[in-house]
């Protein structure tokens, strides 16, 4: 494949790690383009979850890409093929580009089905086992914009061996070589692009290794893959990418596979990544919970007169992220169904009369016509309405995250947004300062009403918000 | 006593059908009308805008599941079921009698009212007219209805004429208990069974309240079709012209058609909605199982005539993969079950307004069934007792 068409513009590297640009010429025409440091529209076959055009359309500033999975798609093989037109056309999909990967980010596969020629996939009628040569029938069938080359990506799992990490580099890089000539033998994918995948697990020179080779092959960008959310912990998942980086070459764009969580995208971009999987707002949506973590940086705390911002430190050793859903402050890593610090758990109670928006000033369609205590009984009657709203509040929150992080990487702000994230706890409710220090009201909204988890807080004043 | 008022817009010169205009508070509503039943303030998986945008008018809440959950307080603190929905045209609802029935493991019947013990915390709930009154006027719905003593139409014997005298005597309750007869229309039901005795007793007592409309109840139950149309024909031809008659639960195309020829004016039925999260879609000629093997790679629309967003968008082999994908497959058929009914009925009152429902209703029933002696006789019948005579 000559250059592809493809092409990273980078505006602003910052502290040579940082990127902030855009990716243009997508599609097939090429007059698409995407903001980076950005995320991919997630949809489960082509549909964002609970929503129709119409309901998706209240959201502004929707996503150019729609990642589609072959999880989704495989299974229907043989149906694309009799419709012949490709999968955008089958899906409805007029205005947007496709980006195919082989996982869903939201679904985590059973391990132990990869061989040396084959990786699976889990269709709604069971397990799908692909070839190369099968995986790229059924990328000729759905015709993509661009995919990712079929990798062998079981190595999330902690206590990898360091055999089992180097096949997962070779095998991804053969399946590289192998669907590369396929592709470029084929009519029916020209103007459609490859991304290779970086694997390694949590192997420096497996990664640089992997990181090297794959740079050598014509491929329009790199996939991340094995740095799930729960596979690592962040300190090592942010050395392992920058040690990739420092192999890639600066033009091509970083899509990072399975991250999703605002404070691993935030630590993921300042290490070099410049495209996110969109599903976290999807699983927020799926337990029930509203984002709600502020992103405001044009807040800025260091206002004269007002007391300046608590900051509340984590204790690095202990790991613990308050939220996690353990007073005791135990880590429960790799648990993407656990609710996080970052949104509001609808279910309770609490929200029983609480008629204010989901988010004050949020501007999607569910905080302009609903309110908690709307949502509330709608999850509490199990209706499908709820589904629906959240999952437009969640995309829209998340879309606003990652434009908030564009701008403060222009701006040099992300200093502030990091700060935000980490006092994201006292956005949600209200604080009252007592005289001899302050309510712990930060661990009521966990629900954890005067238990205190195992985190050192050092905290000057709460700032108040609204 | 205040409206709605029921203004009458065209009468078929052949059988008994109307097209009326109902000015009721929130926007009129146009005649013959289907009403998409959301029984607990949300149609299910569609946004209220979504429902506007399909046209519809008025659509349905129940007292007995608001009424437990979330509960009238809550409600009324969110201004009414109207504010709580967020719902800017109509409302009609129900009292909680027809959960006497479908939920009568449940319930009890005495004068007082009907005691429900709640499936939730097993806690008992006494609901009388006065409370259901009193919830629904918390819920602040245009059309409320009263309490009835409803019994299957299954149900023969002393019973159906105890519930139908009791009926009466609830009907005076709700109208004293009503709050607020200004700003909602309470409409009584008539009950009786299949008894034509019983129902015409029910409707020489209820037609001398002074209500703003009337609905036919305890039908559309399981019982014989031969029955059913025979007591909403009696019904109506009783039932007062100037005030709109309400078939509740009946929701069928054909039934539809059929009892606007018999002279109703409103319906109601779960059917359409509950039958599309299923994956079944209505169409003109009956119904398409969608998630059946033989749509898969079916790449038509579910009805190429068929304005509605879903069929403007999606193929019969694209909403059949995504039920193996997502939830949202049972919303695009909600969208398009609801759009099918609103459409069905604004057809047919535009062929009441221009003079030619009979033909309307010929072309209907060769549309819906292969062949003339596939025609229900029950619907034969019925037209012809109206003057419609089919092939």
């Amino acid at each position: 494949m000559a250059g592809s068409r493809i092409k990273l513009e980078l505006s602003r590297v910052v502290q040579g790690e940082s990127r902030l640009g855009v990716l243009k010429g997508l599609g097939r025409t090429g007059q698409h383009c995407l903001e980076v440091p950005g995320c991919l529209l997630y949809s489960h076959l082509g549909t964002v979850p609970h929503l129709t055009q119409d309901t998706l359309h209240t959201l502004k500033n929707i996503p150019a890409v729609t990642q589609v999975t072959l999880s989704s798609v495989a299974e229907h093989q043989e149906v694309l093929q009799e419709f012949k037109g490709g999968f955008k056309k089958f899906a409805g999909l007029h205005d947007t580009v496709v980006y195919c990967s082989l996982h869903d980010p939201a679904a985590l596969c059973p391990p132990g089905y990869t061989t040396n020629k084959t990786v699976s996939v889990w269709g709604s009628g069971g397990r799908i086992e692909l070839t190369v040569a099968k995986f790229m029938a059924i990328q000729k069938t759905i015709q993509p914009d661009w995919y990712q080359s079929m990798a062998d990506g079981e190595t999330w799992q902690s206590n990898t061996s360091r055999k089992r990490l180097r096949k997962s580099v070779d095998r991804t890089l053969a399946h590289l070589d192998e669907c590369l000539t396929i592709h470029q033998n084929s009519q029916d994918l020209q103007g459609v692009e490859v991304f290779g995948v970086v694997e390694g697990g949590d192997i420096l020179e497996e990664r640089a290794r992997s990181a090297r080779e794959t740079a050598k092959r014509p491929v329009a960008g790199f996939c991340l893959d094995g740095f799930q959310t729960g596979s690592m912990d962040q300190t090592l998942r942010t050395q392992l990418i920058k040690a990739i980086a420092k192999e890639l070459p600066e033009d091509k764009p970083r899509l990072l596979q399975g991250v999703g969580r605002p404070d691993e995208v935030l630590a993921c971009v300042e290490a070099g990544v410049d495209l996110f999987e969109g599903f976290f707002p999807f699983q927020v949506t799926e337990r029930g919970c509203a984002l709600s973590f502020s992103f405001d940086i044009s807040l800025d705390p260091e206002r004269a007169g007002r007391a300046p911002p608590a900051v509340l430190e984590l204790n690095d050793d202990e790991t613990c992220r308050a939220g996690e859903g353990q007073p005791n402050g135990e880590v429960t890593d790799g648990d993407q169904t656990q609710m996080t610090s970052f949104e509001i758990n609808l279910k309770d109670k609490r929200y029983h009369d609480d008629f204010r928006p989901l988010v004050e000033g949020c501007g999607c369609y569910c905080c302009v016509n609903h309110q908690r205590a709307y949502l509330h009984h709608l999850l509490v009657t199990n209706e499908l309405l709820a589904g629906v709203l959240l999952m437009i509040h969640n995309t829209a929150h998340y879309i606003g995250f990652f434009s908030t992080l564009r701008e403060a990487l222009a701006n040099d702000k992300l200093d502030l947004l990091k700060r935000r994230q980490v006092i994201l706890i006292a956005t949600s409710f209200s604080v009252t300062v007592t005289p001899d220090g302050f309510e712990s009201a930060a661990l009521s909204h966990l629900g954890m009403e005067s238990k205190h988890p195992r985190v050192k807080i050092n905290m000057t004043l709460i700032w108040l918000q609204e | 006593e205040a409206g709605p008022n029921c203004n009458s817009v065209a009468e078929c010169p052949v059988t008994k059908a109307r097209a009326c205009d109902l000015i009721l508070p929130h926007s009129a509503v146009s005649t013959p009308v289907f009403m998409p039943v959301g029984t607990q303030g949300t149609l299910k998986g569609i946004t209220v805008d979504q429902l506007d945008g399909l046209g519809c008018q008025i659509c349905l809440g129940n007292t007995y599941h608001l009424g437990m959950r979330p509960g009238p307080d809550l409600i009324e603190k969110a201004n009414g079921l109207h504010g709580f929905m967020n719902w800017k045209k109509n409302l009609l609802t129900d009292s909680g009698g027809f959960q006497m029935v479908s939920l009568v493991e449940l319930s009890e019947v005495n004068e007082e009212g009907v005691k429900f013990k709640s499936p939730y915390d097993g806690k008992e709930i006494l609901l009388s007219p006065e409370k259901s009154i009193s919830i629904q006027n918390s819920l602040g719905s245009d059309i409320m209805m009263q309490l009835d003593d409803v019994v299957s139409s299954t149900v023969t014997g002393p019973r159906v004429e105890e519930a139908m005298h009791r009926s009466i005597r609830w009907l005076d309750r709700c109208i004293a208990a009503n709050k607020n007869p200004d700003k909602q229309n309470l409409f009584a039901i008539i009950q009786g069974g299949l008894n034509a005795d019983l129902r015409k007793a029910c409707l020489d007592e209820m037609t001398q309240r002074n209500v703003p409309g009337f609905a036919i109840g305890g039908l559309s139950g399981g019982e014989e079709k031969d029955d059913f149309w025979r007591m909403v024909t009696l019904s109506t031809d009783h039932l007062p012209r100037e005030k709109p008659r309400y078939l509740m639960g009946v929701g069928y195309a054909v039934d539809l058609v059929v009892c606007v020829a018999l002279g109703c004016d409103m319906f109601d039925c779960v059917f359409p909605t509950r039958t599309a999260r299923f994956g079944s879609a209505l169409v003109p000629w009956g119904s398409l199982q969608v998630k059946h093997k033989q749509y898969a790679k079916d790449f038509q629309p579910i009805d190429p005539d068929c304005p509605c967003p879903t069929c403007k968008r999606h193929s019969r082999a694209y909403l059949h993969a995504l039920f193996k994908s997502d939830t949202s497959a049972m919303h695009h058929i909600t969208i398009h079950n609801i759009a099918y009914q609103l459409t069905l009925m604004r057809s047919v009152r535009q062929s009441i307004v221009d003079g030619r429902f009979p033909e309307f209703i010929r072309s209907f029933m060769k549309q819906m069934f292969p062949s003339p002696d596939q025609y229900p006789s029950w619907a034969v019948d019925a037209l012809a007792s109206v003057n419609v005579t089919l092939e």
